[in-house]
Parts: structure tokens; C-alpha cells; sequence
């Protein structure tokens, strides 16, 4: 009976491998309306795996790579609110939570872990969409992330210029590893 | 059994320990070495990023030991409006008025080489600076000397700065400094003129820091009635502006009058009250 569980277990782990996706095309972004100028920032150089057997996923975004409109901003944004040189990445580490496998059309699931942002990490659950696209697979979402959670401070003085929370995009497409 | 376990929990389970391994290793650039581009009367290493025009403005009051007659310096103001243009991210420009000995300047900035970690190292971030600077006043050529013509007003300046970034609250930087000025009193001072500067920053919070620039004159003759030109200050940076407060004994605020016609002795009490207020204005966005 152990030797079955044994040959079972190890069988099961090879597919476990093979069933992994990694991240070709990566497009993170977040947006801030507040009331004297929006805030915007683009990043495509962020990581990503996903194991389409275990529904595991994880990413990994770094800082100094979010393009601003304006320099100085990004300067500051790096400087003084995420602190890069600090805390040079930003982290997702979780499951995939209502994924039916590789079949086609789009499939609504959540993403459960741990989000680490600023050094901070909170466990989140956040809406999203996976679709089949032929061999790839392209993960979407958009969520809500509030400044105050992960200490990002905001001095009192500009509160006007930055809002207390920031909508983040994300668009990934994977394809087997 | 139970000695497998923990292999495949493992294989499975670390896909970001994965993707650290994975991504390739970088070079990271050291940025915001210095808040601005001047650190106290003189410049840092920093140039404006491409597209972005900065309006400086730069005040002076008088000796703080003028006494109460004086209001104790604040009676009287040397001022310089300048403007500084980044024409790419390493290459900017800048042009300014002073009202000390009625200067027009102008400056070139290059960043040569950036402080840099990971595949790239280096320690330091070097930047060159070419100026020149044209004295207005006294309006007539014969005040100064039966000889004296125009070409004579002007001045230049050649620096390198030279800065290290040693953490993210604390920054150091040296300015070997070469002042030519075509016209001078033979008597006090010479023609090129060499001085060494050094100065830095600590952070105290993240939007304020203080500051220290003293620039040693190498060239200094004996019985000359100038001094080497310091200064102590804070930098307060708010959004798009950088506020310095300081104490200096230098009222120009070009390499010419600070670094060899610094007239006031920091140590005597010769301080004057001064800042500098910085403007950044986004003329072309980023893509």
C-alpha cells in the first residue's frame, strides 16, 4: 500500500512540473484620481510564473521600473513613497481559487495570498480573469490598493495631489515553460 | 513516504524563490544623490531629466553682524535668476542673471559617469561643468582701468563633481574647481584660479536634509583680501519644489564671485541669511 501511495505521489509530481507557465509579456500599472492631477505609472518588466496543476501563482514587480509622465515624480515615487533602494520589489504569492483547468473561454477566479508592498506584506483576495488563448494563457485583473496599509505616507500637505488609495492594472500573458 | 513529502511540497511551493532565481541580475543606478542641482552656492552632480525646465531663484541678504541698522543683513539682497533646461537626462543648460557685479552667466552640465551596483560597478557619479560668466558693472570700461575692454568682463569655470552616494541618507562629493577671469589685479590674485571643494548631505527625514559645501581656494597669494566661500544649509523639498535655507559668507552666485571674490569671513561673524527656491515645470512628458 505505501509502495502504491509512493508511485502515485511521484507520478503526480512530474506533470507538477511540466504544467508550468512563465510570463512572456508582463504589464503592470496603477492609477490615482485625486482632485489637483491624476497619477498614473506604467511597468513592463515585472515576473511571473503560474502552475496550471497546483493553480499556484506568483509575481514579482521591481519599483524603479514604473514610468511616470513626469520625471520628478517618478524620482519622488522611488525616493520618498516606496522607498526602492529599501524595498526594490513588490510581491504576489498565492493561489489561483476557482480555476477549472486548461479549458477554453474566460474563466473568473480569485487570486488568494500574500501581497507585499513597501516592505509590508498583507494577505488579499482579489478578483481576476484567466482565458486560454491557443498555448497561452492571459491573466487579468484589477484591484484596489490603499496607501495607508502598506505605510506608503503621504505628507499631509499634498494629500490633495495623491489619493489615499490607487488602482492597480494587471495583464499578463504566460506561455509553458 | 514521508521523506518524499517535502521535496514535491517544495517543488511546488517556492515559485517565487524560482522567479527570483530566474531574473537576470541588473545594474542599479544610483539616483537622487542630491535633492537639487545646487548644493549650496555651487552645483551637485544632479542635471534636470529630459524635458524639464527648472526656474531658480536665489536670494542673498546681507551680514547678519551688519547690526540693527542693517535689520541684521536683511535690508539688503544679492540675487540670481536662473533658469535650468535638461536637454536629454545626462545633458542640461542653464542661464542666469546676478545682481552681484551685474553677472550674466551661463552653464553646460554633463553626467560622465553614474554611481552604480550589480553587473556595473563603480563608486562614484562624476559630473563635468563648463561656464562662463560676464560681469555688466561698472558700466564704464575706464572705471577699472585705461585698458580694460569688454572681453575682459567675462569669466569661466571648468568643475568636476564628483559625488558617492554612501546610503540613501548620506552623500559626499568633492569639486576640484578651475576659475579663469581675463581681467584681474595683479597684486591680489591671479589670472586661473584652483580650488577644491567638498560638502555633502544627511537626510534627516525624507523630505528634509541638511547640507555643507566649503570650497578651499589652492590659488590664494598672500595679503589677498578674499576667503574661501562656505556654507551651512537645510533643503526642504515639497512636490515640485526644493526650498534651501542657509548660512554662507558668499553673496554671488556664480563660481567667479563666490569661489575667488568671497569678500566676508565666515568665522568672523560675516554670515548672510540666505535661499534658494527651485520651480520644476514638466515642459515635455516622458513616453
Amino acid at each position: 500500500m505505501q509502495i502504491v501511495k509512493l508511485i502515485v505521489l511521484l507520478l503526480a509530481s512530474v506533470p507538477a512540473m511540466a504544467q508550468r507557465y512563465s510570463a512572456e509579456k508582463t504589464f503592470v500599472s496603477f492609477f490615482s484620481k485625486a482632485s489637483v492631477e491624476d497619477i498614473k505609472a506604467e511597468n513592463t518588466k515585472a515576473v511571473s510564473m503560474f502552475d496550471a496543476t497546483s493553480g499556484e501563482v506568483a509575481y514579482s514587480v521591481p519599483i524603479k521600473d514604473f514610468k511616470f509622465a513626469k520625471s520628478l515624480m517618478q524620482e519622488h515615487f522611488n525616493e520618498k513613497y516606496l522607498e526602492s533602494e529599501k524595498y526594490p520589489k513588490s510581491t504576489f504569492e498565492g493561489k489561483i481559487v476557482g480555476f477549472k483547468g486548461l479549458v477554453e473561454g474566460v474563466q473568473q477566479v480569485h487570486a488568494q495570498g500574500k501581497l507585499t508592498i513597501h516592505g509590508v506584506t498583507h494577505d488579499v483576495d482579489i478578483p481576476g480573469t484567466l482565458e486560454k488563448q491557443a498555448d497561452r494563457l492571459v491573466m487579468k485583473s484589477k484591484f484596489m490598493v490603499k496607501l495607508e496599509d502598506y505605510k506608503v505616507r503621504i505628507p499631509q500637505l499634498f494629500w490633495k495631489n495623491i489619493a489615499e488609495q490607487v488602482e492597480v492594472t494587471i495583464d499578463f500573458t504566460y506561455q509553458p515553460k | 513516504m514521508f521523506l518524499l513529502t517535502p521535496c514535491v511540497v517544495m517543488a511546488q511551493n517556492d515559485l517565487l524563490g524560482e522567479l527570483e532565481k530566474d531574473s537576470k541580475k541588473e545594474t542599479e543606478y544610483a539616483f537622487a544623490t542630491f535633492k537639487g542641482t545646487r548644493l549650496g552656492n555651487g552645483h551637485t552632480v544632479e542635471t534636470k531629466p529630459a524635458g524639464t525646465l527648472e526656474f531658480i531663484f536665489g536670494h542673498r541678504f546681507g551680514a547678519i553682524n551688519g547690526g540693527s541698522y542693517e535689520m541684521f543683513g536683511l535690508d539688503q539682497a544679492y540675487v540670481r535668476l536662473g533658469l535650468d533646461y535638461g536637454i536629454t537626462d545626462h545633458l542640461s543648460a542653464s542661464i542666469g542673471r546676478n545682481s552681484t557685479d551685474k553677472t550674466m552667466d551661463g552653464y553646460l552640465k554633463y553626467k560622465l559617469l553614474r554611481q552604480s551596483s550589480g553587473v556595473k560597478n563603480f563608486p562614484v557619479s562624476v559630473t563635468v561643468l563648463g561656464g562662463a560668466a560676464y560681469k555688466l558693472s561698472p558700466k564704464d570700461n575706464k572705471e577699472v582701468a585705461p585698458d580694460f575692454e569688454n572681453v575682459d568682463r567675462l569669466a569661466y569655470t571648468g568643475q568636476l563633481l564628483i559625488a558617492r552616494k554612501f546610503s540613501p541618507n548620506f552623500s559626499f562629493q568633492l569639486m576640484p574647481t578651475l576659475v579663469h577671469k581675463n581681467y584681474v589685479t595683479q597684486s591680489i590674485e591671479s589670472n586661473d584660479q584652483f580650488a577644491v571643494g567638498f560638502g555633502g548631505r544627511i537626510k534627516l527625514t525624507r523630505s528634509i536634509a541638511l547640507t555643507g559645501e566649503y570650497y578651499y581656494n589652492v590659488s590664494r597669494v598672500s595679503g589677498s583680501p578674499y576667503y574661501d566661500a562656505m556654507s551651512l544649509g537645510i533643503d526642504i523639498e515639497t512636490g515640485g519644489h526644493v526650498f534651501q535655507l542657509l548660512l554662507t559668507n558668499a553673496i554671488g552666485l556664480t563660481e567667479r564671485a563666490f569661489i575667488t571674490e568671497t569678500r566676508d569671513n565666515f568665522f568672523d561673524g560675516d554670515i548672510h541669511l540666505g535661499f534658494n527656491v527651485t520651480r520644476a515645470f514638466q515642459l515635455k512628458k516622458n513616453k
